[in-house]
């Protein structure tokens, strides 16, 4: 393998990791844009999607089927589980206190978080699990680069989730209330807009995109954990942040640029010091632009 | 004169009040003396433990409760503090009363320069520039083996010893006991002075930059310098702990530090209500024993922890002891 080459493969192994931190981050952003709020359980419920997928693949039993059936009763199943789960986690434990302090709604959503964690615990077990292998290991030399079926379907999907997501907001009436609800809460009730389904519809959007995004780790690295969730979670609110939280391309961009970095940093520094790169980046990014790579309006509205 | 009376008595009831809640800490403290010997060796582990985490809690406070500034990255300073004892103690085999200042002075100086990103960073961007800190310190204590023992762990720190009149050297070796009343001093220490600096000049200066940052700033408060003093002193708190932990367990892993434990110690604080020192003790020794205490429900521990914080927030949000005035904003800055 040349050097190029094995700059093209980093590259790729990169942009197919960050392609999942960027589904997860997004997440993360839509929710603190409409309620100012780190959802910290969002890694677990990206965790939940990853389950619900291997139970359903069991359960139905798509052996026979092709493979592009099977794939679509993993994500369906995946995408019902945690977007039901995302309106739970909203009206049962955010929306009671959303008048409250953030610091409380944050401890909240710790409390949220090891109550998911260990109820994945409890019903996926402890141990490893195996992601079946329900997408045929296909693969391509390109110039010498090795992309494999599921890294195209990671990328395909990837893109063409944001692009509906981007629709979705920038095209739509509920988007426009979903903008409208994330610039001024209180001035929407005085309009008329329903926030209170305006929000919950965002966590289970929120909660979709992590849904594919767990399916898509499970394909992509062929075990999960039910601990995976609390790791991949906080790099993907590091991508959220350092793209700038509450802006929707700028989850993209931090999720594609934290994966390479990543990718980067592994293959060429130290695979032990990845994270180390990624945060130092992230910090060093906030000192330069101090509300992240694409963020305008600035956190503090206090 | 009526107003002036009224004042007066409000005056006195104040007094009492301060008094009559003196008096119950005077006896919590002798009641706490007297713990270990009516419990067993387990119950005075698991509370040894819960003071530690107070001594965290109490350290934290000072950072997030007073100046309302959101740290997602104390357990490093907490793991500065213990790998600095730890360090000393392996290689240079200081005595324990001897490498806490350092541990200390370490810890306090790591927190002054992890605030110095606050300059620019504000809000939740600092809070994830504090968890990215926690995670390199922890992930650096992971891969620098040759010094720190990488994942295995530093093995073979020194436990501390006293000098006793009658008894010559005594030392603490691994029974709990001598460590919770080390700690428990440590704590009523830390509490002690935290009460006094509420209500000092400083205190009143930090408490309003929590409530309103650019009203402080008006009013003639150097409100860097202040931030980055509490930081300094919640560092060198929690570089107490460390160094107490580390001579307790003998063996430090990086594991002990994880984001979890700077979570678990921001909920004590929120949890016993932001700013009230005898809350961040009493949410200390509350989410310190409650996974013991909920052992009982075996492998349903951690799910009933997780939600009893969430019915906690909900029906109490603003923690046990929450007298402070609390605006929707007060948060993150």
């Amino acid at each position: 393998m040349t050097p190029l080459e094995l700059f093209a493969q980093q590259l790729a192994n990169g942009l197919t990791l960050g392609a999942i931190y960027a589904l997860i981050a997004l997440g993360y952003t839509m929710v603190y844009g409409v309620v100012q709020l780190i959802n910290f359980a969002h890694g677990e419920v990206f965790m939940a999607g990853a389950y619900a997928a291997v139970f359903a693949v069991l359960f139905v039993g798509v052996s026979g089927a092709p493979w592009g059936v099977a794939l679509g009763v993993a994500v369906g199943a995946a995408v019902i589980l945690c977007a039901a789960l995302g309106w739970a986690i909203e009206r049962l434990a955010y929306r009671p206190i959303r008048q409250a302090s953030r610091l409380n709604a944050f401890i909240t959503a710790i409390g949220m978080s090891l109550f998911l964690q260990n109820a994945l615990m409890l019903i996926g077990g402890a141990t490893d699990r195996q992601f079946p292998a329900i997408v045929p290991a296909l693969r391509w030399e390109v110039a010498g680069v090795t992309v494999t079926l599921i890294q195209l379907l990671v990328w395909g999907s990837a893109a063409a989730m944001m692009a509906a997501l981007q629709w979705l907001v920038m095209a739509t009436r509920l988007g426009k209330a979903m903008r409208a609800t994330a610039q001024d809460l209180t001035a929407c009730l005085l309009l008329g807009i329903p926030v209170d389904r305006i929000i919950a519809v965002t966590f289970m959007a929120g909660s979709s995109l992590a849904a594919v995004g767990g399916v898509l780790f499970g394909l992509q690295y062929g075990t999960i954990n039910f601990h995976d969730g609390y790791l991949i979670g906080m790099k993907a609110f590091t991508a959220a942040v350092l793209g700038g939280i509450g802006n929707i391309p700028g989850a993209m961009a931090g999720g594609l640029l934290l994966g390479l970095i990543e990718s980067l940093a592994a293959g060429y520094l130290s695979a032990q010091w990845k994270s180390v790169f990624a945060f130092g980046v992230l910090v060093i990014v906030l000192l330069w632009r101090p509300t992240g790579l694409f963020g305008e309006r600035v956190a503090d509205r206090a | 004169m009526t107003s002036a009376s009224s004042a007066n008595s409000k005056q006195q009831t104040a007094n009492s009040k301060s008094l009559l809640s003196a008096v119950c800490c005077v006896l919590c403290a002798i009641g706490a003396l007297g713990l270990p010997i009516v419990l067993n060796a387990y119950h005075i582990e698991v509370l040894t433990s819960a003071l530690i985490y107070a001594l965290l809690a109490l350290g934290l406070n000072l950072i997030v409760g007073f100046t309302g500034v959101l740290h997602l990255g104390y357990a490093a300073m907490f793991a500065i503090g213990a790998y600095a004892y730890g360090m000393l103690s392996v290689y240079g085999r200081w005595p324990f009363w001897l490498g806490v200042p350092p541990a200390m002075l370490i810890a306090g100086v790591s927190g002054v320069a992890l605030g110095i990103p606050a300059l620019r960073v504000r809000g939740d961007y600092l809070a994830i520039v504090t968890l990215g800190f926690g995670e390199i310190v922890r992930i650096a204590f992971t891969n620098l083996e040759q010094w720190t023992g990488g994942p295995n762990g530093l093995l073979g720190i020194g436990h501390p010893q006293l000098w006793l009149p009658g008894r010559g050297l005594f030392n603490f070796g691994v029974a709990s006991s001598p460590y919770y009343y080390l700690t428990l001093l440590c704590v009523l220490i830390v509490a002690g002075l935290s009460v006094r600096l509420s209500r000092s000049r400083l205190g009143r200066a930090w408490i309003a930059i929590r409530d309103d940052e650019l009203a402080a700033a008006c009013m003639g408060i150097p409100v860097l310098q202040l931030k980055l003093l509490a930081q300094g002193l919640g560092g060198a708190v929690a570089g107490l702990g460390g160094a107490i932990f580390a001579a307790k367990q003998g063996t430090i892993t990086p594991d002990s530090f994880d984001f979890i434990l700077s979570v678990m110690v921001l909920a004590m604080v929120v949890l016993g209500g932001l700013g009230s020192v005898r809350g961040a003790v009493l949410g200390a020794l509350v989410l310190g024993t409650l996974p013991e205490l909920l052992r009982g429900f075996d492998q349903y521990r951690m799910l009933l922890f997780g939600l009893s914080m969430i019915i906690v927030m909900r029906l109490r949000p603003q923690g046990f002891f929450g007298g402070f005035r609390h605006r929707r904003h007060v948060h993150a800055a």
